[in-house]
């Protein structure tokens, strides 16, 4: 029973991750119909900056957090400006073939300047105990922090003016455009959004994984899997996305060992993709 | 392009990569080879990606589960020409009875379950380790003969896998089938109006886009004489083959076997010069491939001859 | 009256969900016929011509086409038997050529023995309908009648043995509208059953001797055209006294 217990709370605590992993992605491919697929370096090269600012000056991660997502949605903004919008409205070859283009950039800047080595930040913060279940104090701190960030991106989306103008553009962009909403800036504030809520990932993830930009594959596989298990583009959506996997994967991997926990995740995603396309959730995505 | 344009050009360049022994090291006959090699994938990858126009990020699937079943084959006694026409047919039967299934998928989603394919081709294969050594890899029977002329004759295969792709590619493109998949490209549901069955349709390109990608990957396993998951199945390559289609020309004739010696003409070049940088550079590539050339090398004549016709 | 009708259609229901859009519709065309199906937009016209092309599946009822119950086929098995359909919204093939279209259902749905015979059924067809000047031009940059003359020349290089025509006029001009009349009495005199789906009576009228009409996913009378618009019921419970009024007068004038 305790065994279980413990199994479901892993899995609890790792779908809260995936979740926040996954809200930026699927708010971009959402609204922008983009599959992004720097979306996994985004997060490790929000890892780095925590990394390094708690390696040489000590800022601790929790501080880092602000700045790194201000940073970020900077970065974001700019590309989408810049690079993606040229292209938003191609076919889905030619969308994700540039951003794949684009993180072969960004990835081989990030393994040039911080090398391959994985880096590791140690709070040391002990475990807690609920009962027979064992939590490790950081990976809850990870997982508050998660579930946080979900909940201010959907508080975003439903409160404010620029939330309820990118669910606008979402559900019908020429509608948009005649009430007045100019498309190309809130295309490039969502692309911001998603890029920092992938930042902010990288923070959470830094207190709990290994940073490498080995991984970013990985990050963007959880994404893929996410969105297509929870639906497109809604913030609910990605929550369930992600706490499903999170605990698919937890029990494939109690029960199948840990080398087919991640198997089993794209198992349920090529099933999932096949008798529901439209996700859990059933929130009618773009093609 | 012109029907004797582009025997023209397929001649020419099979000719140019063919007559690399005469003359050339080691070094270069590697690289004619790796032309062949990729350019035959690209070739392979245009039949679901350039005339169906369905975004198709396989070809790494079926390319590591041919070297695959190729080494498996190999190991247990059976000769390297059967061990690779073994790979050729099952990866062919595989990809047909897959294509049923993901070919229901459409556009993003198509595109999406694609790659997961080769993601779970390579989960699966590192975890029956039974089988397939997992993440240890495994050894092919080595070739005994001086290292020249084993490139030689790698060199020879991939040359008749990319001239038997582009044969096809010919064959496919004068008939019902390619003009009923360039249907399928523009509208599916007016394709299926005229009496196109869609389904069969694209299971054909799909398969097709599988087996030469699955002969590459078996002979390549048995060039090289060893291979793993990490390196049999990789998202980079499945989306480079797709961008040197891209870059040639996806859905022309010679277009996607241009692009692939065009690129790794490049990625040569680049390896020697900036082998920090490679991939960046690579990138950097594609990007302005797709702001400036998205018709890819072969829209180049075209728009020539318009820019000297407006001229005139 | 011994002869088997091309196509008939027997307790055909269309449910989606809950939603009812079809129910129990039973009628049945006779080869050579030309018939119009009225009814009021959201009536149930185009989900019953895509129950009988197999763009959607009849949920309970058969659909028999020359005496063969054909409620399961593809689009595609559809087309090749010779039923053939236009589209409310154009659905060409926008970057080929105008010639190349035809060709494609030529080729695919009409059976020709090789690409150069679809070629040469195609330059028929558009010869047929007026678009021989257009044939190495760009679907795409047609005007919209000349896209509608396209549909229909891509669905005569089918050899259709039935074609139902969804709202062809839709968005033509008067002018346009008769030509499009006449180019369609030209194909029901070619033998082709036709299945006219309108909302312009005068067009409906000016084509077809029988009339259909759906209200609500039902088939609330079938008859000849005089009766139909003269049957109070239709006219009280479909078109409105007004519209009734206007039509009594065009049919006696």
């Amino acid at each position: 029973m305790a065994i279980y217990l413990q199994t479901i709370a892993n899995g609890l605590m790792l779908g809260a991750l995936y979740a926040c992993l996954a809200v930026g992605f699927s708010l971009v491919w959402g609204v922008l119909n983009v599959i992004n697929m720097l979306h996994g370096s985004f997060i490790i090269l929000g890892g780095y900056l925590t990394y390094f600012a708690w390696h040489y000056y000590g800022i601790h991660p929790i501080v880092m957090l602000p700045v790194v997502a201000l940073l970020m949605f900077a970065l974001g903004f700019v590309l989408q400006r810049g690079a993606i919008n040229r292209v938003v409205s191609a076919p889905v070859l030619t969308t994700l073939t540039l951003t794949f283009g684009l993180d072969m950039i960004l990835y081989n800047l990030m393994t040039y300047w911080f090398t391959a080595t994985p880096r590791r930040i140690t709070l040391d913060l002990g475990a807690a105990n609920l009962g027979p279940v064992v939590l490790p104090v950081d990976r809850l701190l990870g997982t508050g922090l998660a579930l946080l960030l979900t909940f201010l991106l959907y508080a975003v989306m439903r409160g404010s003016n620029i939330g309820r103008a990118i669910v606008a553009v979402r559900m019908d962009r020429t509608a948009a455009e005649l009430m007045g909403i100019r498309t190309d800036r809130i295309y490039a504030i969502t692309f911001g959004i998603g890029t920092l809520m992938a930042g902010a990932a990288g923070v959470v993830f830094a207190l709990v994984f290994p940073i490498t930009t080995n991984v970013s594959g990985t990050w963007l596989g959880k994404a893929f899997v996410v969105c297509v298990v929870g639906g497109l583009g809604s913030v609910p959506g990605a929550l369930v996305g992600g706490l499903v996997l999170g605990l698919v994967e937890s029990f494939a991997g109690f029960w199948f060992g840990p080398q087919n926990a991640i198997t089993a995740g794209f198992v349920l995603m090529l099933v999932l993709l096949l008798t529901r396309p439209t996700g859990l959730m059933g929130v009618k995505g773009y093609e | 392009m012109k029907p004797l344009a582009q025997y023209a050009a397929i001649i020419v360049g099979l000719v140019l990569l063919g007559t690399t022994p005469l003359y050339a090291d080691n070094y270069i006959l590697r690289t004619a080879a790796t032309v062949a090699m990729y350019g035959a994938l690209a070739t392979s990858w245009n039949f679901i990606g350039g005339f169906t126009g369905y975004p198709s990020f396989s070809t790494a699937a079926f390319f590591g589960l041919g070297a695959y079943v190729g080494t498996i084959c190999q190991r247990n006694g059976i000769p390297m020409g059967v061990a690779w026409t073994i790979a050729t047919v099952s990866v062919a039967a595989f990809a047909a009875l897959l294509g049923g299934i993901i070919l229901r998928l459409r556009g993003h989603y198509f595109a999406i379950g694609s790659i997961a394919i080769v993601e779970l081709c390579r989960l699966i294969v590192s975890s029956w380790s039974d089988l397939t050594g997992g993440g240890d890899g495994l050894n092919v029977p080595l070739i005994h003969a001086s290292p020249d002329a084993v490139t030689r004759l790698f060199l020879f295969v991939m040359l008749g896998i990319l001239a038997a792709s582009l044969v096809v590619t010919i064959i496919v493109d004068r008939s019902r089938l390619g003009f009923g998949l360039r249907c399928i490209h523009q509208n599916e549901d007016a394709a299926a109006m005229v009496g196109i069955n869609t389904t069969a349709y694209k299971i054909a390109a799909y398969t097709l886009s599988a087996v030469f990608c699955a002969t590459v990957g078996a002979a390549y396993a048995s060039w090289t004489g060893y291979i793993d998951p990490t390196d049999s199945f990789q998202i980079v390559m499945t989306v480079k083959v797709a961008v040197m289609a891209i870059l040639g020309g996806a859905g022309t004739v010679v277009g996607p076997a241009l692009g692939a010696a065009a690129f790794v003409l490049l990625e040569e070049v680049f390896w020697a010069n900036f082998i920090d940088w490679n991939r960046a550079i690579l990138g950097v590539v594609i990007v302005l491939l797709i702001f400036f050339l998205p018709g890819g090398l072969l829209s180049l004549r075209a728009r020539l001859r318009r820019a000297s016709g407006g001229a005139a | 009256m011994s002869r088997e009708p091309i196509l008939r259609l027997e307790g055909v229901s269309k449910t989606f969900g809950g939603l009812k859009a079809l129910t129990d519709v039973s009628f049945s065309l006779d080869e050579g016929e030309v018939v119009g199906l009225i009814g009021p937009n959201g009536a149930g016209k185009t989900t019953l011509v895509n129950v009988v092309t197999g763009n959607l599946r009849r949920s309970s009822g058969r659909v028999l086409f020359e005496s063969e119950d054909v409620g399961t086929q593809k689009p595609y098995e559809a087309a090749r038997r010779g039923l053939a359909r236009t589209f409310q919204i154009v659905q060409p093939f926008p970057a080929m050529t105008v010639l190349e279209n035809v060709t494609a259902g030529a080729l695919f749905g009409g059976g020709a023995d090789s690409l150069a015979d679809a070629r040469d059924k195609a330059r028929e067809s558009l010869e047929f309908v007026g678009l021989a000047g257009f044939a190495d031009r760009p679907a795409a940059n047609l005007a919209l009648a000349a896209r509608k003359r396209l549909e229909l020349a891509k669905s005569l290089a089918m050899n259709p043995k039935v074609l139902m025509l969804d709202e062809v006029n839709a968005g033509l001009n008067s002018s346009e509208i008769d030509g499009a009349l006449n180019l369609i009495r030209q194909i029901a005199d070619r033998g082709v059953t036709v299945l006219i789906i309108e909302h312009l009576m005068k067009v409906v009228l000016s084509l077809s001797k029988r009339l259909l009409v759906l209200h609500h996913g039902q088939l609330i009378a079938d008859g000849p055209s005089a009766e139909i618009v003269a049957d109070e019921r239709v006219v009280e419970a479909y078109l409105g006294q007004k519209f009734a009024a206007r039509l009594k007068e065009m049919h006696h004038g």
